[in-house]
């Protein structure tokens, strides 16, 4: 392979982003030498295995991919704003759809979630750390990995084009030659190793790690949807393992499993990738429907209602997820039988889903309700999700689904579920808690106008879309015609994509403006909160979490402490010394070598595979001998902390 | 933390997995070796070969999952592990008999491109055959 093969070259908008990549590490590593943050940089971060912190990481890291994805999403906006642009070739505007997709879903709504999860859900449920938090720091630098390789394909070697479904045999490599597809597997193999891990350990932590008292049925609703999504994952990531390594061979070593030669079943990959995809569908759902009922039930000062209900239709639909798979593509024409059986279980699951909305309207029902950011984004939620929803029961019926298939109404049905659903969900958590993580709350002024700029042009730049795709307008192509007559609702919505770049940049200028300028919290409960993660006495929870593990009483433990005035004051006798796990670097040493392995595997580099599996397999074994069994903070410290804190 | 409690492997050597990971190579080759080293008719070779699956994940279970253990803590370890597997079961049918279902079920018949068919149409099987086939 040549250097100018390596390296993308010939199109000015890559050479632009060349520069800004090669400018931002410059940047980088200026301020890391010229202010001495290696030290800090390593032994603050790189090694935590502190959950808070990992979670930040995983915040970050999407909130940078969200920036990624977006202007993969602009730039197909200004293609298609008018008809027959000459703004993207059509190989480039391929490439871009498919990055954005994959990102947004797999870079992007999952660590976002997962990051918040870190953060809350040991709190929630008076842990001091996950369940094996070496192993939580294994999971981020894996799916971090996993991020990069994926996101370095379009400066280095080409990016993938087959969509983020990448339907075979589109995705093989007749039709899809060069490393682009292969970063794709390798990407999402990686990082999905660190998702596995994440479902595994939060599963053990949710029901080994709670505090004294707290039974199933008193946890948050938040932590009970985290516990039912890691079920989800630790069932459904393995059969995306399975078809990505499968379809890696195919095209690494010439196997038969998904090509249209040597008795190879294309569709086969449909069905796989959606058995596991349905389900992922709700992995990023179900947290955020958790997050909702948090904001909802404190902001309207009432106990959240029907919380058996609402955890059963949860159980249900975990069950349920993994029954309408086909439901993605009723097309292929598996009979009459098939698609009827899918379409009722598609409209089933409607079914708990809609039990959960009635539950949010009758938790707000003469409630005292706060218009507060996290707030008004719950309240958008429950609006446009439901819009959402109802064209997803359109689309379940598979016969009418023969016409909206592949158009530009399945495009804006499902942006309606996941921006309305998972997006709005991330914002309205990550401001909720972010006196959590932080110390301060985002400006509630500045957080009303992101929140209106971007719900209105989410709807500006979607609803044209639903017309668009009963006008016959279909997904993935790269320009229309003039005569098509699709052109005027295109522009409205490239000016609706354009309002939610506004609101995401007005967004990031909100965490500026409140880092220089919000008052601090002087207590731990910034928003007179329900929940455990509320009451430790510092705004901002010390790296231990709770001095004294609480013991729970019953559903919102915090809440009722505080209406019958109880609430503990911690005293010197309570304090014992505490056993905390050791920071690790092989975790993030660990992350480089899978970085070698992947980037070995896509350009069909071997003897570099090798050494990065080599690698991996060392740190393994490395890991294996280490007798590192934590260590004890004292209890003078612990004093010295919570009195420093109060 | 929880890692401290991980079972009998910090104490003896851990026998148990030794020989669990060398059963489960040998039980690997030698599935490869009854698919490519044999003369077997297909059918033969996906029958061994299922057995071999069945054992192979038997052996899992038993040697590395820990199927065997009893919950001494609390009544609701056990419950999780019952659930646990049931809902391992339901999965694990829904992924095996529904892929069959979908992948063999109307159109979807002709998606197997080169194999040879005995029935009326020959290898390729064209769109307009395929139209017959769906309306059932």
């Amino acid at each position: 392979m040549k250097w100018d093969e390596f390296f993308v070259t010939g199109d000015p908008l890559i050479y632009g982003a060349d520069v800004s990549i090669v400018l931002t590490m410059v940047g980088i590593l200026f301020y890391l030498t010229r202010y001495k943050k290696w030290k800090w940089l390593w032994t603050e971060w790189l090694t935590t295995v502190d959950h808070k912190k990992l979670g930040i990481m995983y915040i970050v890291s999407a909130v940078l991919m969200l920036f990624r994805g977006g202007v993969d999403a602009l730039l197909m906006r200004t293609q298609l704003a008018v008809p027959d642009a000459k703004f993207l070739d059509s190989q480039h505007y391929n490439e871009i759809f498919t990055t954005h997709g994959t990102i947004m879903i797999i870079f992007m709504a999952m660590p976002f979630l997962i990051g918040l999860i870190n953060v809350v859900v040991p709190l929630q449920i008076g842990a001091r750390d996950v369940a094996y938090p070496y192993l939580n720091a294994v999971s981020f630098w894996t799916f971090f990995i996993g991020a990069m390789l994926f996101n370095i394909s379009f400066v280095i070697g080409g990016s993938p084009s087959a969509g983020w479904t990448s339907y075979m045999p589109l995705a093989s490599n007749e039709l899809s030659p060069g490393p682009g597809q292969n970063y794709y597997l390798w990407g999402l193999q990686i990082a999905g190793i660190g998702t596995l891990l994440t479902g595994i350990n939060f599963l053990v932590t949710i029901l080994k790690m709670r505090a004294p008292g707290m039974t199933l049925f008193r946890m948050p609703m938040f932590t009970w949807s985290s516990l039912v999504t890691m079920v989800i994952i630790i069932f459904a990531f393995p059969i995306l393992t399975v078809a990505l390594a499968l379809m890696s061979f195919d095209r690494l070593f010439g196997s038969h499993f998904f090509t249209l030669q040597g008795e190879g079943m294309d569709m086969l990959w449909a069905n796989l990738f959606w058995l596991w995809g349905h389900p992922e569908v709700y992995i990023v759902i179900l947290p955020a429907f958790g997050m909702f009922s948090e904001i909802i039930s404190t902001f309207s000062r009432k106990t959240l209602f029907g919380y058996k209900a609402m955890i059963w239709s949860m159980l249900l639909i975990a069950g349920y997820s993994f029954l309408v798979w086909v439901h993605h593509f009723f097309t292929m024409g598996s009979g009459a039988a098939v698609n009827s059986v899918f379409s009722i279980t598609t409209m089933a699951i409607g079914i708990p889903t809609g039990v959960k909305i009635f539950n949010w309207l009758f938790t707000m029902y003469r409630g005292k309700i706060q218009f507060t950011t996290p707030m008004l984004w719950s309240l958008g939620f429950i609006v446009n999700f439901v819009v959402g929803g109802v064209t997803g029961v359109m689309l379940a019926m598979a016969a009418a689904d023969y016409q909206y298939h592949n158009t530009y109404f399945l495009v804006s049905h499902f942006h309606y579920v996941l921006i309305a659903g998972t997006v709005f969900a991330c914002f309205a958590g990550l401001i909720y808690w972010y006196p959590k993580m932080f110390g301060y709350k985002l400006n509630e002024r500045i957080g009303k106008w992101v929140f209106w700029l971007f719900t209105i042009g989410f709807n500006v730049c979607f609803m044209p879309q639903y017309f668009l795709g009963l006008d016959g307008m279909p997904r993935r192509v790269y320009t229309y015609s003039e005569e098509s007559g699709w052109g005027p609702l295109n522009m409205v919505s490239t000016i609706g994509g354009f309002m939610m770049g506004i609101a995401f940049l007005v967004l990031v200028y909100n965490m500026y403006y409140s880092f220089r300028f919000a008052k601090r919290e002087t207590t731990g409960d910034a928003w007179d909160g329900r929940t455990l993660e509320w009451s430790t006495p510092s705004a901002m929870p010390p790296f231990y979490n709770f001095a004294k593990i609480p013991e729970i009483t019953g559903l919102d433990h915090f809440w009722r402490q505080k209406q019958a005035g109880k609430v503990e004051k911690l005293t010197a006798k309570d304090i014992k010394k505490i056993h905390m796990p050791s920071n690790s670097g092989v975790p993030f040493i660990m992350g480089s070598f899978f970085f070698v392995l992947g980037f070995g595997f896509v350009f069909d580099w071997i003897w570099m595979a090798i050494l990065g599996g080599i690698g991996v397999i060392g740190t393994l074994i490395y890991r294996s001998f280490e007798y590192d069994d934590g260590y004890y903070v004292s209890e003078e410290e612990v004093i010295e902390t919570e009195k420093i804190s109060k | 933390m929880a890692n401290k409690t991980a079972a009998n492997g910090h104490g003896g050597f851990p026998w148990k997995h030794l020989i669990g990971f060398v059963l489960s190579i040998v039980l690997t080759l030698f599935a490869l070796w009854i698919a490519l080293g044999t003369d077997l008719s297909l059918t033969w070779i996906l029958i061994i070969i299922f057995g071999f699956a069945f054992l192979q994940a038997a052996l899992q279970l038993l040697m590395f999952m820990h199927v065997t253990e009893n919950s001494t803590s609390t009544k609701l370890t056990g419950r999780v592990q019952v659930g646990n597997i049931l809902f391992a079961a339901f999965v694990a049918i829904v992924i095996v008999l529904g892929s069959v279902w979908v992948m063999t079920a109307g159109h979807a018949k002709h998606d197997k491109h080169d194999e040879p068919k005995t029935e009326n149409h020959g290898e390729h099987g064209g769109a307009e055959k395929s139209e017959e086939h769906g309306s059932h």
